[in-house]
C-alpha cells in the first residue's frame, strides 16, 4: 500500500529581546548557571510579572509577516503542571486568546513545487529553565540534578502549523521558511544550536488518498536540521511498519534520541497532565489597536517573498536565481551590497552563485563568516565592469582576497600588476613583437581562406595575452591583430 | 503615648513632645510586656525599629520630615520585608527572608515610618479567625476567649491593644475588614488596582488588595496616602493619580444617599447587630444624609462565587511552594514525587491545602466550566449589581459581619460555617471595590462593625464619611482592658 504522511509542526522561536518576557533579566546565552535569573524569574513569593512590550511587538511583526489576523485582545494564561526547572509550577502562556491568529507560509521544497502551509496560529509564553541532570553528584557520589534558571522567562513564539506537511522535506523546507521570515524580521537570532529554534512534530500517517487523518504522536526534543528530517523520516517509517504488521498507532508523546535515531514513548506519567490552564490574574489582557498595528507595519523590512519579487522584476534576475539569492537575509544583503558596490546585479548574481558559493560550499562556510566581504567583492566586480581588469584576472584577484593577500580589489590588482592595458601604443608594441618572431604562422594565416582565419587568430591572441602576462585588453588586441594581418 | 492616633503621634513628633526613639521603645515595651496573651506578632524587629527610629529624628532635626516620619507601625507578615522574616504564618514560609521590600514595605520606608514588626494571621491569608496560623491563634484584645478574626487577626489585634497605632493588612474576601470590626478599629480595603502588589504573598491575584488599619478613618487617610499608587510592577495596579485623602474628611454630609442593601439585613443578621448597625444609620441621617433601602439581588451568590474564584487562583499561586529553591522541604525525599508531596503535605496546613484541592478541582478539564467560568459570570453580575446601586445611592451600608466575634474554636470543624461569616464582605472583592469598617458599637463586650462601600476610586468618599460618624460617635476611642 502506498502511504502518506501529515505532518504539523511547532515551532519554539526564542525572540531576540534584550530581557525576558516577564522580568528585567538578560537572556544572554552561555553565562554562568543562574546568574540570568532575578526574584521574579526564581518565582519567589510576591514577585509580579510585567509584560516585555517588544516581545508582544515581534509578535506583531511575525503576524504581519505570514499575513496572519492579529489578535486585537490576546490574554496570557497559566498551565498549572509541576517540574523542578519551572519556579512558579505554572508556566504563562497564551492559550484560548492568541496574539497571532490564522496566517499562510508558502514554501519550494523543489524547484518549482510551491506549496502552501497554512499557520493555525502563534502565541507568546515564557521558556522554563534547565535541569542539568549529569553534571552534579552528592558527598556520597550519588547523582543530583542542578537547576539552571538562566533560561526561565525567555520569550518565546510558539508557531503552530495546520497538519499541510507531507513530507520530511516539506518540514525542512517549511522551518527554512520561518527561520528565514524570523531572521529576516530581526526578532530572533535564529541559532538552532543555541536553541533559538526548537521544533516538536505531530505525525500520522494515512493509505494515500484517504481523507481522514490517521493517529499522531508528539515527537519532542528536535533542535537541528539534520534532526529534523531524520525523526520525521524515523517516526514515518515506525508508523507504517507498525500498521503493516496489525498493530495500532496510540496518540502519545515520543522523545527524539539523536545518537540512537530513534524515537520512544515518554513515561506516560510525564504526559498524564491535566495543564488547568486559566487566564493569568496578574496579566491584563493584551488590547492593541489599529494605529499600533499600521505602525508596526510601516516599520516592516522587506520579507523573502517581496524580495524576491523585486529581483525578478527591476533587477532583471531569473526566478530561480532570485530565489536563491532571497532565501536567507544575510545571502540578500551580501547580493545587495556587491550589487550597489559595482551597479551591475547580473554580473553581482554570477559572482555571489558562482564563485563566492562555490568556495563557501568547499570550505562549508556560512555567507556571514565569508572571508571576502561584500565591499570586496562588490569593488571587484566593478573592476571587471570598467575594464579594469579581464575576467581571468578577476578570478586570480577573488583567490587573492581570500586568502587574505589584500585588503581590497585594488591592492592586490597593483601588487600583482594586473591591471589590463589598454593603450594601443603598448598592445600595437606586443603586437609587433608577436608578429615578428613568428613569421611562419603570419604566412600561414595570410595563406588561408576566410573562414579559416578566425580560429588561426586565436594563436596570435593567446600569444600577445602571454606576453603581456595576461593584461592586455582582449577586445583590442584582436581588433589590432585584425589590422595589422590584413 | 500609646492611646494617640497616627495624626495626634504624628503632630507630638512635630512639635517635639517626644521622640521618634522615645515612641518607638515605648510601643516595643508593650509588645514585649503584653503580646504573650494576644500572639498578635510573629516577628518584632526591635533593632531595625530603633534604627529607623533613629534615622527619623535625624530626618526631622535637619528638617526634611514628612508626615509620619517617626511614627511606628507593623506590618502583616504577607508583606515581603528585605532581610527579615516573611512567613505567610506558615511552616512553609519559616525560614524565608525575601531579598526585596514590597512596594508597599518600601513606600512606609520612604515615609520614614518605623516598623515594628510582622504581625500573625491566617496561613496564606486564608481564615476569617486567625486560628490557621503556624504560629499559634491570634486572641481578640477584647476577650481573650474570642478569635480577633481574620486573616489580618494580628494587625486588628495589635493596634486594637495599643501594640502599633496602625498596620497593613491584606484583604481578598474581608481580611481587613472583618478583623477590624471583631477588634473594633477602623480597617479600608481600597480599590482593587490603588495599592500595589507587588512583594505581598499572593493568595487569589484577583481579589488581592492590602490597605490600612488603624484606630479612626483619618489614620487610614494617612496611611493609604503613603500606600496608594501606580507601580510600574504590578501590572494590575492603576495609572490614577493619588489625591490626599484627609483633604475631604471634613466635608459635610448633607444630602449624602446612603443606601441599605435588604439582603445585608436578612435572617441571618441578629436582632442586636441589625440594632446597633441601625442607630449608627441613624447617625448619618442626623449628619443631613438621606437612606434608602436597596437590593443587590445576587448577594448570595457572592460565597459559592468567592469559593471557586479565590481557590482556583491560590491552587496556582501557591503552586511555586514546592521544596525545591526555598521555604519547607520535607526530610530525606525518596524521590520528585515525594519531595512535592511531602514538603507540600508536610508544609501547608489543613485550610490551605483544602483549598488547593477545591481550586485544583475547580480548574480540572471538565469542570472548569461548570465551576471556574459560572463562578466569572456569577462575578460580573455582581458587579453589575453594584454599579446599578451606585446609580441610585451615594454610599452601601451595613454590617461587616453576620455576628460579633465568635469564641475561639467554635467554627474550627466547620468550614463552610466559617465562609459564611464573609458573607457581607466577599462581594466587594469580587466586584473590585472599596469598602471600610468602622466600630459601630458592642454587644456583650465584643464590637460591632459598620461596613460603608463606595464605587471604584471613591476612597475620599469613604474616608469622609467614616471620619464624620467618628466626629459624632466615640466607639473608635473605647480601648480594650487587657491593654492597660
Amino acid at each position: 500500500m502506498e502511504w502518506e504522511a501529515v505532518i504539523g509542526l511547532e515551532i519554539h522561536v526564542q525572540l531576540a529581546t534584550q530581557s525576558k518576557i516577564f522580568s528585567g533579566a538578560s537572556i544572554a546565552f552561555g553565562s554562568e548557571p543562574n546568574t540570568q535569573a532575578c526574584a521574579i524569574d526564581l518565582g519567589l513569593p510576591g514577585i509580579l510579572p510585567v509584560l516585555n512590550e517588544s516581545a508582544v511587538e515581534m509578535a506583531v511583526k511575525f503576524g504581519l509577516g505570514v499575513e496572519a489576523e492579529i489578535g486585537m485582545k490576546s490574554v496570557f494564561e497559566r498551565k498549572n503542571y509541576f517540574y523542578p526547572d519551572l519556579p512558579k509550577g505554572y508556566q504563562t502562556t497564551q492559550n484560548d486568546l492568541p496574539i497571532v491568529g490564522t496566517g499562510i507560509i508558502e514554501v519550494e521544497p523543489e524547484e518549482g513545487k510551491i506549496r502552501q502551509i497554512r499557520i493555525h496560529h502563534a502565541h507568546l509564553e515564557e521558556d522554563a529553565g534547565k535541569s542539568l541532570h549529569e553534571t552534579y553528584t552528592d558527598d556520597h557520589g550519588r547523582g543530583m540534578t542542578g537547576i539552571d534558571l538562566n533560561r526561565a522567562g525567555t520569550p518565546l513564539l510558539e508557531i503552530v502549523s495546520e497538519p499541510d506537511i507531507r513530507s520530511a522535506k516539506e518540514a525542512i523546507a517549511y522551518i527554512k521558511a520561518i527561520h528565514s521570515i524570523v531572521t529576516y524580521l530581526g526578532i530572533s537570532d535564529g541559532n538552532m544550536a543555541e536553541g533559538s529554534m526548537r521544533c516538536d512534530a505531530n505525525v500520522s500517517v494515512r493509505p494515500k488518498g484517504q481523507e481522514e487523518y490517521g493517529t499522531r504522536a508528539e515527537v519532542k526534543n528536535i533542535n537541528s536540521f539534520k534532526f529534523i528530517e531524520k525523526a520525521i523520516n524515523h517516526e514515518i517509517e515506525r508508523q507504517i511498519e507498525l500498521i503493516e504488521d496489525g498493530g495500532r498507532v496510540k496518540q502519545e508523546t515520543r522523545l527524539y534520541d539523536s545518537e540512537k535515531n530513534e524515537t520512544r514513548p515518554m513515561r506516560s506519567k510525564e504526559e498524564a497532565n491535566d495543564y488547568r490552564y486559566f487566564p493569568c490574574p496578574d496579566l491584563l489582557p493584551v488590547e492593541l489597536d489599529e494605529a499600533y498595528i499600521e505602525h508596526i507595519r510601516s516599520e516592516m523590512p522587506e520579507l523573502p517573498k517581496q524580495k524576491k519579487q523585486r529581483f525578478i522584476d527591476e533587477l532583471g534576475l531569473s526566478s530561480y536565481d532570485a530565489g536563491v539569492l532571497s532565501a536567507t537575509r544575510p545571502m540578500a544583503e551580501y547580493f545587495e551590497q556587491v550589487k550597489d558596490r559595482c551597479n551591475d546585479a547580473k554580473l553581482a548574481a554570477n559572482w555571489v552563485m558562482g564563485e563566492l558559493a562555490g568556495q563557501l560550499n568547499k570550505e562549508g562556510l556560512d555567507i556571514e563568516n565569508s572571508p571576502v566581504s561584500a565591499q570586496q567583492l562588490g569593488d571587484l566586480v566593478a573592476r571587471v565592469m570598467d575594464n579594469t581588469i579581464n575576467g581571468k584576472a578577476a578570478k586570480q584577484v577573488f583567490a587573492a582576497l581570500w586568502a587574505g593577500e589584500g585588503a581590497t580589489a585594488d591592492d592586490i590588482i597593483d601588487a600583482k600588476g594586473l591591471k589590463q592595458v589598454t593603450d594601443t601604443g603598448a598592445i600595437a608594441a606586443v603586437v609587433d613583437e608577436v608578429l615578428a618572431s613568428n613569421p611562419q604562422q603570419v604566412e600561414q594565416y595570410q595563406a588561408a581562406p576566410e573562414d579559416k582565419r578566425g580560429k588561426m587568430v586565436g594563436f596570435f591572441v593567446g600569444q600577445v595575452m602571454k606576453a603581456s602576462k595576461g593584461t592586455a585588453n582582449p577586445q583590442m588586441v584582436n581588433q589590432l591583430l585584425k589590422e595589422k594581418l590584413g | 503615648m500609646h492611646n494617640k492616633t497616627i495624626a495626634e503621634l504624628a503632630k507630638g513628633l512635630a512639635d517635639g513632645d517626644f521622640s521618634s526613639v522615645e515612641l518607638t521603645r515605648h510601643f516595643l515595651g508593650r509588645i514585649d510586656a503584653l503580646d504573650s496573651q494576644y500572639n498578635s506578632f510573629i516577628t518584632v524587629t526591635p533593632e531595625q525599629a530603633l534604627a529607623q527610629a533613629k534615622a527619623a529624628d535625624e530626618t526631622r532635626a535637619s528638617g526634611h520630615a514628612k508626615a509620619l516620619t517617626g511614627v511606628p507601625m507593623a506590618h502583616k507578615d504577607i508583606f515581603c520585608t528585605n532581610g527579615v522574616l516573611t512567613t505567610c504564618a506558615s511552616k512553609m514560609l519559616a525560614n524565608f527572608v525575601a531579598p526585596y521590600d514590597a512596594t508597599v514595605v518600601s513606600n512606609f520606608n520612604h515615609a520614614g515610618m518605623v516598623s515594628l514588626g510582622k504581625t500573625n494571621m491566617d496561613e496564606f491569608a486564608m481564615g476569617s479567625s486567625n486560628e490557621n496560623s503556624y504560629f499559634g491563634a491570634v486572641k481578640n484584645p477584647w476577650d481573650l476567649k474570642a478569635v480577633p478574626g481574620g486573616s489580618s487577626g494580628g494587625s486588628a489585634a495589635a493596634v486594637a491593644a495599643r501594640l502599633a497605632p496602625g498596620a497593613t493588612g491584606t484583604d481578598t474576601g474581608g481580611s481587613i475588614r472583618q478583623p477590624a470590626a471583631f477588634c473594633g478599629i477602623t480597617g479600608l480595603k481600597p480599590t482593587y488596582g490603588r495599592v500595589s502588589r507587588w512583594g505581598m504573598v499572593a493568595y487569589a491575584s484577583s481579589l488581592d488588595q492590602g490597605g490600612p488599619m488603624a484606630r479612626t478613618a483619618e489614620d487610614c487617610a494617612l496611611m493609604l496616602n503613603e500606600m496608594a499608587g501606580f507601580d510600574p510592577k504590578d501590572s494590575t495596579s492603576l495609572k490614577k493619580s493619588v489625591p490626599d485623602y484627609t483633604e475631604g474628611l471634613d466635608q459635610p454630609l448633607s444630602g449624602l444617599r446612603i443606601g441599605l442593601p435588604k439582603e445585608y439585613f436578612g435572617k441571618e443578621l441578629s436582632a442586636e447587630m441589625s440594632d446597633a448597625i441601625m442607630a449608627s444609620v441613624k447617625e448619618f441621617e442626623k449628619l443631613g444624609a438621606t437612606i434608602q433601602e436597596i437590593s443587590l439581588p445576587n448577594t448570595m451568590l457572592a460565597i459559592p462565587s468567592y469559593y471557586i474564584i479565590a481557590p482556583a487562583e491560590a491552587s496556582s499561586n501557591l503552586s511555586r511552594f514546592d521544596g525545591v529553591r526555598y521555604g519547607y522541604r520535607c526530610e530525606n525525599p525518596e524521590n520528585l514525587e515525594d519531595l512535592y508531596k511531602r514538603s507540600r503535605g508536610e508544609g501547608f496546613g489543613k485550610e490551605v491545602q483544602r483549598r488547593i484541592l477545591v481550586g485544583t478541582y475547580a480548574l480540572s478539564e471538565g469542570y472548569y466550566d461548570a465551576y471556574y467560568r459560572k463562578a466569572q459570570r456569577i462575578r460580573r453580575l455582581i458587579q453589575q449589581d453594584f454599579l446599578n446601586a451606585f446609580n441610585e445611592v451615594d454610599l452601601i451600608m451595613g454590617p461587616t459581619t453576620p455576628t460579633p466575634a465568635f469564641d475561639l474554636g467554635s467554627n474550627s470543624d466547620d468550614p463552610v460555617q466559617m465562609y459564611m461569616e464573609d458573607i457581607y464582605t466577599l462581594a466587594v472583592n469580587l466586584a473590585g471595590l472599596p469598602g471600610i469598617s468602622v466600630p459601630a458599637g458592642q454587644i456583650n463586650g465584643r464590637p460591632v462593625g459598620l461596613q460603608i462601600l463606595a464605587g471604584h476610586f471613591k476612597e475620599s468618599q469613604l474616608l469622609n464619611a467614616a471620619h464624620q460618624f467618628q466626629k459624632a460617635t466615640n466607639w473608635h476611642q473605647l480601648a480594650p482592658s487587657s491593654g492597660e
